[in-house]
């Protein structure tokens, strides 16, 4: 046997194969977790993964050996009845589905873990079962061609191939069960077949990562990824390279980290996962909390403005109206009232000025420049001609029009103020008596 | 085996956790929250391993307080998720529960990696339980945290079965949903944490559901549904304590579980009403009565129309109106034979004795009559769903019935 790549130290021989194997088993984890995580499945695969510790046992009592063969045949027989357990209690045995979900595997698992702890010479212990033990993945090794590989990748490779296979197979299949099963058994694909299919694979899945990763790393590589590439992406094919993706960057980082701090690189490999989770979760480009955050930061700030330049447009208004030679100025603390007091009011009159729609007087007041003046007529012009819109086609009574039209004035376009002004055959005054400012030669564009 | 202090000791406090877990275990399973204690359970062991790291030894009501503050906090990130972004409960719970727990086997590793001798901690016993190393103060502990969720239970039990029912009426009802709601979740979590180095992370949430899904097959009250579920519980715990006494290895929790999965399945298939065993024999009950009913019914219009006055009807004619094969009516016509209600003059043909022909004619009239209803009154008719031959003059107000009794006269004239 020739220890392979022959270049490296034997330490860094470890650390390869321990991200190869990594990489493997997660591979094969993220490919399936999609499917899992869009089925809404997540937790059938947790208690699958689980339960198939009993099959292995099973399997192992049963047979005597630890060939991968039979324990194959256990761990899928296994995982599949979780699926139909799962099933047969909450329909026919009146269980919630979840509390059915959660007494079948804890059984299982259960199971299986009297049965391994009663067996002295097995190879799986439980400790290896739970935790993996890919540090040492390199040191029970086999002959394969010549070369020394490890003994995980004999069984993981081929795993992770038909896993492959699998989704390449039945990618049609797969992904009409996946967001429409109703669909797919109508159209002659039993969505059934395709659930116990995926449930098996999963079986496959752990059953070659069990010793390597362990059974609750490989339920974190099942469903984070997928989440993660669920959170960035509403394509399929997308969404299986992301999770793959967030699966290598997992195993990579995962044993580089895990290295550096002496622990295990299984439980590593789940907490990169849940950073990367957590990192869509914040920074994702279309569902990040960030961006949904900024965007309302942005709207309300937005009102904010709009806000106040109505406030000082019908303060110069009322000034016109009383003949007063100068309109009173309004205090920047006026101004911030004006636009309800929030943080985005506090951001707000900064902004105005910035943009040119006010500007301060000498006693640090603030009036409108004539761009602004432009923009606060248009935000009257859409306040009255709601509240007239109001008036006439509801039936309000004159002191409830304020209120909903505060609110709709800031998303009143000039097209839609036109299509109102047409509609209520162009009114000059809206139901308080107050006059309709005419409507802008050009567009005002909002700050 | 030898029952000596130690052993009463822990058969007392596993009895007792799952006494407790029963109790609490129950709401767990009527919200629907059955996973979110798995969850819990996994997200407790990054807080126990931080503890020790933090305090520096294995002080269990630190660990403890470690893990409880984890555990909600694994909880607080499954409730944002689902409510914040488009992940779905299953997958966040599924996130939550092994980005956790890989967590705690990272702690836990490296905390026995670095850690010297003496106080290594045991931390792995964590994962799967140890019975063996209960104390008294143990005991007390869980005497203590079952107490409180008794005293909450007994006090609030009208609050919080409104809330395991229907928590969205309860809301409209005026009642502080949501806080309730973060009271069972905290008896749950309190629960989860003091179990855990019993039973371990990974088995703890089957201690909170089997007992109650097993005495949801009993009882369909609430109160029973407790008490079963406590004494499950309790019984459970004491039965599955004995294995880990006995042999070395054995670790804590999966022997408990195993007690709870044969109680599990022994409710499922003999439980009186809601059982397999009992729902089938009722469903066979069920089918027959209503074969029979059909049977009498058939004969009777078909011999009514029969030439001749003889109300003999073949066999034939009988199968050319039902879709049933031979073997079927013959089966039941033995029944109905011993019953003294129909009788077979020869053996292609079938009859209705007087008795027969009035519980027939009877049959026939409640069947028109629901029919009628049914036509007459289809917006209600939905209330009477089951449309029961024997009971349409217990179901229907009198007046009704006499009411459709003269529009059949009318429409047959």
């Amino acid at each position: 046997m020739v220890d392979w790549p022959t270049f490296l130290s034997p330490e860094a021989r470890i650390d390869l194969w321990t991200i190869l194997v990594g990489l493997v088993a997660n591979t094969a984890c993220a490919l399936l977790g999609c499917f899992l995580v869009l089925r809404r499945m997540s937790l059938l695969g947790d208690a699958v993964s689980h339960a198939v510790l009993a099959g292995v046992a099973g399997a192992f009592l049963l047979t005597g050996s630890i060939a991968i063969g039979p324990l194959l045949i256990g761990a899928v027989a296994v995982g599949v009845l979780t699926a139909l357990l799962t099933q047969t209690l909450s329909t026919f045995g009146r269980v919630p589905e979840d509390s059915a979900m959660g007494v079948v595997f804890t059984s299982l698992f259960a199971l299986g873990v009297v049965l391994i702890s009663g067996v002295e010479d097995l190879h799986l212990d439980t400790d290896c079962v739970l935790f993996g033990k890919l540090g040492f993945a390199a040191v029970y090794t086999v002959d394969v061609w010549g070369l020394r590989v490890p003994h995980a990748m004999t069984t993981l490779v081929p795993a992770c191939a038909l896993t492959v296979l699998f989704a390449t197979a039945f990618w049609k299949e797969l992904k009409i069960a996946s967001f429409d099963p109703l669909l797919a058994t109508s159209m002659g694909l039993s969505a059934l077949v395709i659930h116990y299919l995926l449930m098996s694979m999963v079986a496959v899945v752990t059953v070659a990562a069990l010793e390597a990763v362990g059974a609750i790393i490989v339920v974190a590589m099942l469903i984070v990824p997928a989440a993660t590439a669920h959170l960035l992406t509403d394509r399929l094919n997308r969404m299986l390279l992301l999770s793959v993706a967030v699966g290598a960057i997992s195993a990579i980082a995962g044993a580089f980290w895990a290295r550096r701090a002496d622990t295990n690189a299984a439980g590593m490999m789940a907490v990169v996962a849940g950073l990367q989770f957590a990192a869509a979760v914040i920074l994702g480009p279309r569902y990040g909390l960030l961006g949904k955050w900024l965007g309302m930061l942005r709207l309300s700030v937005r009102i904010a403005c709009e806000d106040v330049v109505a406030a000082l447009y019908r303060r110069e208004e009322f000034a016109r109206q009383t003949a007063a030679a100068e309109p009173a100025p309004l205090t920047r603390a006026e101004c911030r009232r004006a636009a309800g007091d929030g943080f985005a009011a506090l951001l707000a009159v900064p902004r105005l000025r910035r943009r040119g729609y006010v500007e301060a007087t000498a006693e640090s007041r603030l009036v409108l420049t004539d761009h602004g003046r432009r923009m606060g007529q248009s935000l009257v012009r859409s306040h009255r001609l709601w509240e007239t819109f109001l008036n006439q086609n509801f039936d309000l009574p004159p002191d409830h029009l304020h209120e909903p039209a505060e609110r709709i004035e800031h998303y009143i376009g000039p097209e839609l103020q036109e299509q109102l002004a047409h509609e209520l055959a162009r009114p000059s005054v809206d139901p308080h008596g107050k006059t309709i400012p005419p409507p802008q030669p050009e567009t005002s564009e909002s700050p | 085996m030898a029952f000596t202090y130690n052993t009463w000791i822990v058969l007392a406090g596993v009895s007792l956790l799952g006494a407790c877990s029963g109790l609490v275990g129950s709401f767990a399973v009527l919200r629907r929250r059955a996973l979110i204690g798995d969850a819990l359970a996994h997200a407790a062991l990054p807080g126990l391993c931080l503890a020790f790291l933090v305090v520096g030894e294995r002080n269990l009501p630190a660990m403890l307080a470690g893990g409880f503050l984890t555990g909600l906090a694994g909880v607080a990130v499954i409730a944002a998720l689902r409510h914040g972004t488009r992940i779905k409960e299953d997958a966040a719970i599924g996130v939550v529960l092994s980005v956790f727990y890989g967590a705690g086997v990272v702690l836990s590793v490296s905390i026995q990696n670095s850690v010297t001798e003496g106080s290594k901690a045991g931390l792995e016993s964590y994962i799967l339980g140890r019975t063996a190393g209960i104390v008294r103060q143990d005991v007390l502990l869980i005497a203590g945290v079952a107490a409180v969720c008794l005293v909450l239970v007994l006090a609030m039990y009208k609050e919080f079965k409104l809330v395991a029912f229907d928590s969205g009426f309860a809301g409209v009802q005026g009642w502080p949903a949501f806080r309730l709601d973060l009271l069972l979740m905290a008896m749950i979590a309190l629960t989860v944490i003091i179990g855990l180095p019993m039973v371990g992370v990974v088995l703890t949430a089957a201690l909170l559901i089997i007992p109650a899904a097993a005495a949801r097959f009993w009882t369909e009250r609430l109160e029973w549904l407790l008490f079963l579920s406590a004494v499950f519980g309790l019984a459970i715990g004491a039965v599955g304590t004995i294995p880990s006494a006995l042999l070395r290895n054995m670790p804590g929790g999966p022997p408990i579980v195993l007690a709870g999965t044969a109680l599990f399945v022994v409710s499922l298939l003999f439980a009186p009403r809601r059982g397999l065993v009992a729902r089938s024999i009722a469903a066979r009950r069920f089918r027959r009565r209503i074969a029979d009913q059909t049977a009498l019914m058939t004969i009777y219009e078909l011999g009514r129309g029969a030439q001749g006055g003889d109300d003999a009807v073949t066999t034939n004619a009988f199968l050319s109106r039902r879709a049933w094969d031979e073997r079927s009516l013959r089966v039941v016509m033995d029944r109905l034979e011993r019953r003294g209600l129909a009788e077979r003059p020869s053996t292609d043909s079938v009859r209705l004795t007087s008795a027969g022909l009035e519980r027939g004619a009877q049959l026939v009239r409640s069947y028109r009559l629901w029919e009628l209803f049914l036509v007459e009154h289809a917006e209600t008719a939905g209330n009477y769903a089951d449309l029961d031959l024997d009971t349409i003059d217990e179901k229907l107000p009198r007046e009704l019935v006499r009411e459709l009794e003269g529009r059949l006269l009318e429409e047959t004239g």
